[in-house]
This record gives structure tokens, sequence and C-alpha cells, in this order.
């Protein structure tokens, strides 16, 4: 057991060091002097030789990447270029909008997919089943923030119930605003997750449904309830908080957009911001933030199994 | 994993399988669906007024006279600029889907088949899925500038492990199964093995895993557009009508809206003919790797 999980997080290191590879290899690979293509169009040749004397990208390509990598070990993910300021230093400003947003996000989709999915699948071909797998496919097809605009257009504009856009943060301003400001970013998001997590709750709970031990449970007498709290979704917890793992990177990739939607000063913004800016360091910074919490998060679930499925024992 | 859908028979294996496929259901009405919407995109932009036509005096008018769907900011006619950014959509999820199958095939099979390659190309793979394919995209498009072709790059490259998984698991499941073992001991080369053997085993979860990259390759072509990092602000795609839209959000939310059902539709119905085709051609695969 101790050896697996030991075994299970040195096997992030590889990963994680193709990850590191990647985003180096892509700022120097790209067309053109990196350093120009940093300084952007309007950049003197002073702007571009301080520039690459300011990345060190006069040394060798090997050079750079171990120094680059070792700075990353120490934290460091570099400075940004426009504001001088650490780029660890502006993730941590920004992150508690987009942390609060993928929180209330996740624990929605779970607590609407799963019962939505288990229902689905105990009554299976009937119409809620149908009426699920429906939502699920429109889920999947609706671009996330052409549903935001929808919810903004019923909720903001014509109910004039719930803010049209903004962040105000639970620590300082209180959980009501906090609650009306998050809720349209949070439904918005969450829908994909609904779709994914009660699709991969039908198939499992139907899958399990049909193993032996159910029909025994039924044999013995149990009651449905009993045997679908009991014996059904314990077991079919293992694929669905999989999908949950998958969904994470699904969920990055939607912050971005919902963010800019409803003009959350989070991570997204950032990111977007450094585009615009061409701050790549920034840019740089954040997608390996990112994959980070990716790659542990995934970690973290594959070691919860044990949890979950008793069977499983490494 | 001999399943009747892929084993070889008499009748040529695309038309066995065309023939399977359409008596789904969803198969049927997604595809119609998706026919009709590609003879508009074809045909449309022939019949409605020129999409990038400025008219000053009409700017910002609702659906009516001046328009079926109205005008934009520049008073450019919204109905003709959907019905031209279909075109946009559709190549880029025809593209995206046909590359990255492409890619992932060769990729797979060399993973799932040369041992000493599979620990390479499977941990670069696992690398490339934790970076999140926005932000991937993003990177890429802004630092190589925005074309049609760079969009499409950038959306190819995340989309490739998947199908690399995909077809190592299926390589992987086949290269155990007795007529390989067979094909083997009498000598057969591994070029041979791979065409006639391993190959036909990937054509029915591939479909259906192009069909879902052709989806959400339209759903992040779109998103790029609206991020406005996306191919370039006078093509006149659904991702970049809908940015400019946000501005006028509060005014005029139609300018959103019509593109948007028109992306939502289409992608809804490739997503359609996507869970169809899964359940008539493949059994396991595919819903295991979804």
């Amino acid at each position: 057991m101790l050896r697996y999980v030991l075994l299970r997080i040195l096997s992030t290191i590889p990963v994680m060091v193709i990850v590191a590879l990647f985003v180096f290899l892509m700022l120097r690979l790209a067309p053109g002097d990196p350093a120009a293509v940093i300084a952007g169009d309007y950049a003197t040749a002073e702007d571009v030789a301080r520039i690459r004397e300011q990345l060190g990208l006069s040394d060798p390509i090997v050079v750079q990447f171990f120094r680059w990598v070792g700075s990353l070990m120490q934290g460091d993910l570099g400075i940004s270029i426009f504001s001088g300021k650490p780029v660890s230093e502006l993730i941590a400003q920004r992150i508690e909008p987009t942390l609060m947003l993928a929180l209330t996000t996740i624990t929605f989709a779970v607590l609407v997919a799963v019962p939505l999915g288990t229902l689905a699948a105990f009554k299976a071909g009937s119409w809620i089943d149908r009426f699920v797998m429906l939502f699920s496919v429109g889920g999947f097809s609706i671009p996330v923030f052409v549903l935001g605009y929808i919810l903004i257009y019923i909720f903001s504009m014509t109910l004039k119930i719930l803010p049209v856009q903004g962040y105000r943060s639970p620590f300082t301003d209180g959980l009501g605003p906090f609650l009306l400001h998050i809720a349209l970013p949070s439904v918005t998001l969450s829908v994909i997750f609904i779709a994914l997590i009660s699709r991969m709750t039908r198939a499992s709970v139907i899958e399990v449904l049909e193993e032996d031990y159910i029909r025994t449970a039924r044999a013995k007498g149990q009651s449905e309830y009993n045997i679908l709290i009991h014996h059904a979704l314990r077991n079919a917890a293992v694929p669905v908080v999989t999908v949950i793992g998958i969904g994470i990177a699904l969920l990055i990739g939607g912050v971005v957009v919902t963010e800019s939607v409803f003009n959350i000063p989070g991570l997204g913004r950032l990111v977007l911001d450094a585009v615009l800016a061409r701050d790549y360091p920034i840019i740089q910074g954040l997608i390996l933030f990112f994959s980070f919490i990716y790659i542990v998060i995934n970690l973290l679930i594959d070691l919860s199994y044990t949890l979950f499925d008793p069977r499983i024992r490494y | 994993m001999a399943d009747p859908a892929t084993a070889p028979r008499d009748l040529p294996a695309e038309l066995s399988l065309a023939r399977l496929a359409l008596r789904n259901r969803s198969v049927y009405w997604g595809g119609l669906l998706l026919c009709i919407i590609v003879v508009v995109a074809i045909v449309g932009p022939y019949f409605t007024a020129e999409p990038s036509a400025l008219n000053p005096t009409n700017r910002l008018k609702p659906p009516g006279p001046n328009g079926v769907f109205g005008t934009d900011m520049l008073g450019r006619d919204l109905f003709s600029r959907v019905i031209n950014g279909a075109r946009v959509s559709l190549v880029v999820g025809l593209a995206v889907a046909v590359i990255a199958v492409s890619i992932g095939l060769f990729l797979g099979l060399i993973a799932g088949y040369i041992r000493v390659m599979d620990a390479l190309i499977m941990r670069v793979m696992d690398g490339l899925m934790s970076i999140p394919a926005i932000l991937l995209a993003i990177a890429l498009i802004s630092l190589s500038g925005a074309t049609l072709t760079t969009v499409v790059i950038a959306i190819v490259i995340p989309e490739i492990p998947r199908v690399v998984r995909l077809v190592r698991a299926v390589v992987l499941t086949v290269r155990e199964e007795p007529y390989v073992e067979a094909a083997i001991s009498v000598g057969t080369r591994v070029p041979t093995i791979m065409a006639r053997h391993v190959l036909p085993n990937t054509i029915a979860p591939l479909i259906v895993q192009a069909t879902y990259i052709c989806g959400s390759a339209m759903l992040t072509e779109a998103i790029l557009g609206f991020l406005g990092a996306g191919i370039p602000p006078e093509i006149p795609s659904w991702g970049n009508i809908m940015s400019e839209g946000r501005t006028f959000f509060q005014l005029t939310p139609w300018i959103i809206f019509f593109p948007g059902l028109a992306l939502a539709a289409t992608v809804l119905a490739v997503n359609i003919v996507g869970d169809g085709l899964r359940d008539t051609l493949d059994p396991r695969i595919a819903r295991n790797m979804r």
C-alpha cells in the first residue's frame, strides 16, 4: 500500500518534467526571436536586447532550461514583464475568486448530477432517463459563454433578481453578497459537469445494478432504497470520481471563459490580460500552475480509490 | 474484442458500417440536422447579402425589416454573417477531427506495438493532457499569430492524447487475440499485421471519437473567437460575431443569441450522431474513453 502510494507520487515527476519542457519549448520554438515576440510590435532594438538579457536568452538552450527548472523548484515562476511583479505573487492575488468559483461549481454539479444520474439509472428507459440523457447531450453542446449570457438575460436583465456581473469575497464582503454574485457563474459553469457526471453516474449505476450481489440483496428482501444507497452507489463511486478528475481540465478552461463573461477578477482574467499584453512569463506561469493542480488532483483521486472500493488494494 | 461490427466480412467495411449506423435513430436524425446545416453553409452564402457590407445608418437594428436577425454595430446583416459563420465552424471541426485522428492513430499504433516507444509516447501524452486545452491553444495562437491554420493546429494538439490512448488500448487488446498470434507465428511482417488485423479494429471507435472531437473543436474555436484569441476578426466566425456582440449585450442580446443557437444546434447534431454511432458501432472502448 505504502509502496504503491510512493510509486504513484513518483510517477507524477516525469509528467511534470514533460509539461515544463513543453511550456519551455513553446516560447523557444515559436517562429521568430522570443525576445522580439515578448517585446511586441513597437519595441526598439534596445528593448529587445534588454529583454533578451533579462531572460538570459543568449545562453545555450540546455543551460536556460535547467536554470529555469531550478528556479521553478524554488517556487519562482518568473517576473511579469509589464507589472514587474513576481508571477507567483500575481497568482496569489487572483486565486481567491477562481478557487471559489471552482469549488461552488463542483459542489453544485455533484449535488445535482449524482442523484440525477442515479435516478436515471434506476428508472432506465423511463421519461426521467430520457430527459437526463437529453440534458446531458445538450450540456455538451451549448457553449459555456452562450449559456452564461442566456442566464444573465433571464435572471439579471428580465427578472432582475441577480447581479449581472462582478465578484464579492465571502471573507470581506459577507456570505450573502458572495452567493448572489457567484450563483450565475457557478450554475453556468456547472452545466457541462452535470452533463458529464450524471452520464457517468447513470452508466456505472446501471452496470452495478446488474451485479450478483445486488440480486442477492434483493433476494434477502432489502428495500430498494437500501440497495441503491448502500450497495449500488458506493460501488459506482470509482468511475464517478474518475470523471470528476478528468473534468478538472474542463473546469480550468471553463473558468477562463466564465470569468470573462461575468467579469470576475480571477486567474482566467489574468491569463486573458496577459495574452493581450503579451506578458509571456504570466502565461507560462499560469499554464504550469494549472497543470500542476491538474496532476495533483488526479493523483489524489487515484489514491482515494482505496477508500471507495475496498477491492482495490495495491 | 472481436465485436460483430468490426469483424472481417465479405461486404466492404465502410459500406456495412454506414448501413448499420443509419438504422440507429440518433444517427438518422442527428445526421439529417447536420446535413441541413452543411447544405445551408455551402449554398447559403450565394443567396445572402455580403457579410462584411457596412451600413452605418442601419446599426444595431432588431430582427425585422432590416434583416431576419437584425444588424450588428457596423450595420452588417447578422443573418448573412451567421450563415457565413457556419462554413468556418464546419471547416474547423472537420479539419481538427481529421488531423487529430490521423496523428493520434499513427502515434497510438506505434505506442501500442513498439514497447520501447510506449513509455515515451504515453508520458508525453500524459503531460499534454495535463495542460488545460484552452490555455494551451491561447498561448500557441498568441505566440504564432492568429490565422485559420494556427487556430486549427492549436485546437488539434490538445485533442491528440485522447486519440492516442484510444488507439493504444485497441492495439493492446488486439495483439493478444489468437488470430494475431497466428499471424505472427506464420511469419507475417509487422506492417502487414498492422494493416490487416489491427487497423480495422480501430475504425469503429475512431469514427465515434472523431465526431466528439469535431463537436468539441467547434466549441473551442468559438470560445477562442469569443475571447478575442481566435481566427482574425475580419472573418465572420460565430465566435467572432459573439465577441463583437458582447459590448452591446444589454442593448442587443440577439447578436450573441443567434450565432450561439446556430453553434449549439450544430454541435448538438454532431454529438447526437456521435452518441448514436457509439451505441451501434462501438461497444466498450469509446464509452470508457469518454
